[in-house]
């Protein structure tokens, strides 16, 4: 294996392995303040339990998810030294904020989760509202480095070195915004349709009680609204990365050809020797549309890059699809939710007639499966923007292959990291089983959550 | 104010850092070595003691690294790169040591809070199989597997942190005019000087760790902490007489920085915090102790900023050729007052809430 691939191989794995403990870090400590909220609102011990439960959930993908991120700080510069010498010089006082945000948020961490009988209830209340409010600007501000990449301003190099820089530049950047709300939505949407999917499937299996429904409840309302407004973030986000990254937009959409009236392609596989997507259903003058509000929009293709500058289009364009795909199920299933609320097809109610029941586990069991399909789309998204953006590492500035670090190792360090990071996840979802069946047990018993 | 005097402020916040670092997430590294160490009829209460005293700060304290790196691959960008570089290896088992450490304690807890609601009336499948082939012992305390890979792992962490600062001062990193560094392999880390480097920042944390548990116990278990401290204190200061010696060997041209008028009185200040933080858990005035011992720390690690100044890699690269443009130092230090609005009522909180007694 080249340090090359190796090198892209552990930041894959890496940034693959962080992003969804990073989202964790963003969803869960929001549906804790819900939960903990309502519990201090009515009192009702579930909620308490719920809380309880969640937040020994949190401490543990917590702790895995600022380890993860504290290893990719480092090896940022260790696998990418020439990368991190530019984007230190000219957004490196980004990484800075992100830093405040995530130390805030850790401190906060600490005195919410060992807090519980130090702390007056609602100033405990107040610690978790700074960890979503603190994490979620965490999250945000390192999107600003990642906007930066898609498209960096704000400097002039010579000789290598970075030697007039206007730290200001990316703050003024509109594309920063877009992702963030993109990101940030897409972290809430994971996180809650996970949460709603365990839940669901607790009660299919017999566990209906006040504590499960609140469960569902709770974390398909964030889900369903967050999934509702995501598509609307993502077409103004492709409308900006199809005036900003023409190349990126052709290979998401499969558009070989640069033309007028460009068909929206779903699905298909795009054929990079025959210069087309096959097997795609084309929906006349829907990419054009998409992409300007126009039908007769000309949509510059791949054919307008040279194809030692196009990324993988295959990978880039099944990523898209899946992304949106699952987006698009996940927003009607949140739609089909908050439909049977209101007209009150069996559902949430917990003794319902045998007509309304059948009607009720069919919902519970699209949620079941909707359950891990945030987290797909979240990290089919980031595949996207990144594969998306190849051959650069920064857009039109440097190559990803220029960045890499000429140190000798590279591929025996990813085998190890690769190792490392399946030993973890392993962990991770053997820790999550233990707490399940812990709560059960603790439920089958009749104990009260401590 | 003009960009050298920038340049310095940079320097010096990331030192301030580093000892923030030092003080507060050393420690921890430390209180992991003496949890690995554990013995005696107070072991299981020894190692609760580490567990109480890390448990609500550890996260917090362990974000002063990642402070460090930001303020150095934002002020020092051309210096970072050879730095990536050179480091390649120990700091990747840095990160190794750092993500195991954080991953076992939190698993220990997880599997300790189980244990409060299980242990007493069930038994592990394991424990059952053991039962019946008659092999079972006596019930292992819970999570104690990863107690033992949290205590090994914290050894890693400052070791090679160590070594990353005996690579810096010891003179052998060769940069061309072009910025571009040669990598010498294992050979620029794996040697005598960055190893015992390593082995002594170990100890001092174990030192600081020992200290600190002193004021955060009380009876026997203090006994034991305080016979803990004098055997790392013992071991520091014998380490850091080695360590001086290879480095006249090894590193003598830093050797004779860290000899030089501007920093032996820094140096001198270091030692006698040091005798004293001794003499004060001799004497068993703890509180003492612990304000001594931090000032060591520090002063210490002020010895080897100015003895290396105006260098940021001893002697190929100077703090001025590797920093950034003056706007991004100076945003970047105009970030610190800002986060310290959020940041020190934050800690203070925190602090007071598990640290006051």
């Amino acid at each position: 294996m080249s340090t090359l691939t190796a090198a892209r191989m552990q930041m894959t794995l890496s940034l693959a392995f962080h992003m969804i403990f990073a989202a964790v870090g963003i969803g869960l400590p929001l549906l804790l303040v819900i939960v903990e909220g309502l519990w201090l609102r009515t009192k009702k011990e579930h909620y308490r339990q719920l809380a309880r439960v969640w937040a020994r959930a949190t401490a543990v993908l917590f702790v895995v998810g600022a380890v993860s991120g504290t290893a990719l700080a480092f090896e940022l510069g260790l696998l990418w030294p020439k990368y991190m010498k530019l984007t230190g010089a000219v957004v490196g006082h980004i990484f800075a904020l992100e830093g405040y945000a995530f130390f805030i948020e850790a401190i906060f961490i600490g005195l919410y989760l060992y807090g519980w009988d130090k702390l007056s209830p609602i100033a405990h209340w107040w610690c978790g509202v700074v960890v979503a409010l603190s994490g979620m600007i965490s999250g945000v501000l390192v999107l600003g480095v990642n906007s930066w990449m898609q498209l960096p301003v704000g400097f002039q190099m010579e000789a290598g070195k970075v030697v007039v820089s206007d730290p200001i530049a990316i703050f003024k950047q509109p594309v920063w915004m877009h992702m963030a709300i993109h990101s940030t939505l897409s972290c809430y949407i994971s996180v809650a349709f996970a949460t709603a999917g365990i839940y669901a499937f607790t009660w299919l299996r017999g566990r209906r009680d006040a504590y499960t429904r609140s469960a569902i409840v709770v974390s398909m309302g964030v889900g369903a609204v967050t999934a509702f407004i995501q598509p609307i973030s993502g077409d103004s986000l492709a409308k900006f990365v199809f005036q900003t990254q023409s190349t990126k937009f052709a290979a998401m959409e499969g558009n070989f050809k640069t033309q007028k009236y460009a068909p929206l392609r779903i699905g298909g596989f795009p054929d990079v020797k025959a210069r087309e997507t096959k097997w795609a259903i084309e929906i006349p003058g829907g990419l054009s549309f998409l992409a300007a509000h126009d039908f007769s929009t000309e949509v510059p293709g791949l054919d307008q890059t040279p194809e030692s500058d196009w990324p993988n289009v295959e990978l880039t364009h099944m990523a898209f699809q899946v992304m949106v795909g699952c987006g698009t199920l996940l927003m009607f299933v949140g739609l089909w939710f908050w439909v049977s609320l209101w007209r009150g097809w069996g559902w949430p109610l917990v003794y319902v007639p045998a007509a309304m029941n059948r009607a009720q586990n069919w919902l519970l069991w699209a949620i079941v499966v909707c359950g891990p399909m945030g987290f797909l789309a979240l990290e089919a998204g980031w595949v996207v923007t990144e594969v998306g953006r190849q051959p650069w590492i920064i857009h039109k500035v440097m190559r990803t292959r220029d960045a890499v670090t000429p140190a000798a190792g590279v591929p025996e360090m990813f085998y190890a990291f690769g190792l490392l990071y399946l030993f973890l996840a392993f962990t991770v979802v053997m820790v999550l089983w233990q707490m399940g069946a812990t709560s059960r047990r603790m439920a089958a018993k009749g104990l009260k959550s401590a | 104010m003009t960009h050298e005097n920038l340049v310095y402020l940079g320097a010096a916040v990331a030192l301030l850092g580093l000892m923030l670092y030092a003080l507060f997430g050393g420690a921890d590294f430390g209180g992991g070595v003496w949890d690995l160490l554990a013995k005696g009829p107070r072991k299981q209460a020894q190692r609760d003691a580490i567990a109480r005293a890390m448990g609500p700060v550890w996260e917090a304290n362990h974000v002063w690294l990642i402070f460090v790196v930001v303020v150095l691959f934002t002020c020092f960008p051309n210096g970072y790169a050879p730095l990536g570089i050179v480091l390649f290896m120990p700091f990747h088992f840095a990160i190794v040591g750092i993500m195991l450490r954080g991953a076992a304690f939190v698993f220990r807890s997880h599997g300790a809070h189980r244990h409060e609601f299980e242990g007493a009336t069930e038994a592990t499948p394991a424990l059952k199989a053991a039962r019946k082939a008659g092999t079972a012992v006596a019930p292992q305390p819970p999570g104690a597997g990863w107690g033992i890979l949290f205590g090994v792992t914290s050894v890693i962490s400052p070791i090679f942190l160590g070594v990353a600062f005996g690579v810096v001062t010891q003179g052998n990193i060769q940069i061309d005019d072009f910025g571009n560094v040669r990598d010498l392999g294992t050979s620029t880390w794996l040697s005598l000087y960055p190893v015992s480097c390593g082995i002594l920042a170990l100890s001092a944390c174990s030192y600081l760790a020992a200290v600190y548990l002193t004021v955060e116990t009380d009876g026997e278990l203090r006994e034991d902490f305080r016979e803990r401290a004098i055997f790392a204190g013992t071991s520091t200061a014998g380490l850091s007489l080695l360590v001086l010696v290879v480095a006249w060997y090894q590193a003598n041209g830093f050797f004779w920085e860290l000899l030089s008028v501007r920093s032996i009185p820094v140096m001198a200040g270091g030692l006698f915090c040091f005798a004293a933080s001794a003499w004060a858990v001799f004497g068993r005035h703890y509180h003492l102790s612990r304000i001594f011992a931090a000032g060591e720390i520090v002063l210490l690690l002020l010895g080897w900023g100015v003895a290396q100044q105006p260098y940021l890699i001893y002697p190929s690269m100077t703090l001025m050729q590797a920093s950034a443009p003056t706007p991004t130092i100076a945003f970047m230090l105009l970030t610190i007052p800002l986060g310290g609005l959020f940041l020190i009522p934050s800690l203070w909180l925190l602090f007071k809430v598990f640290k006051s007694t």
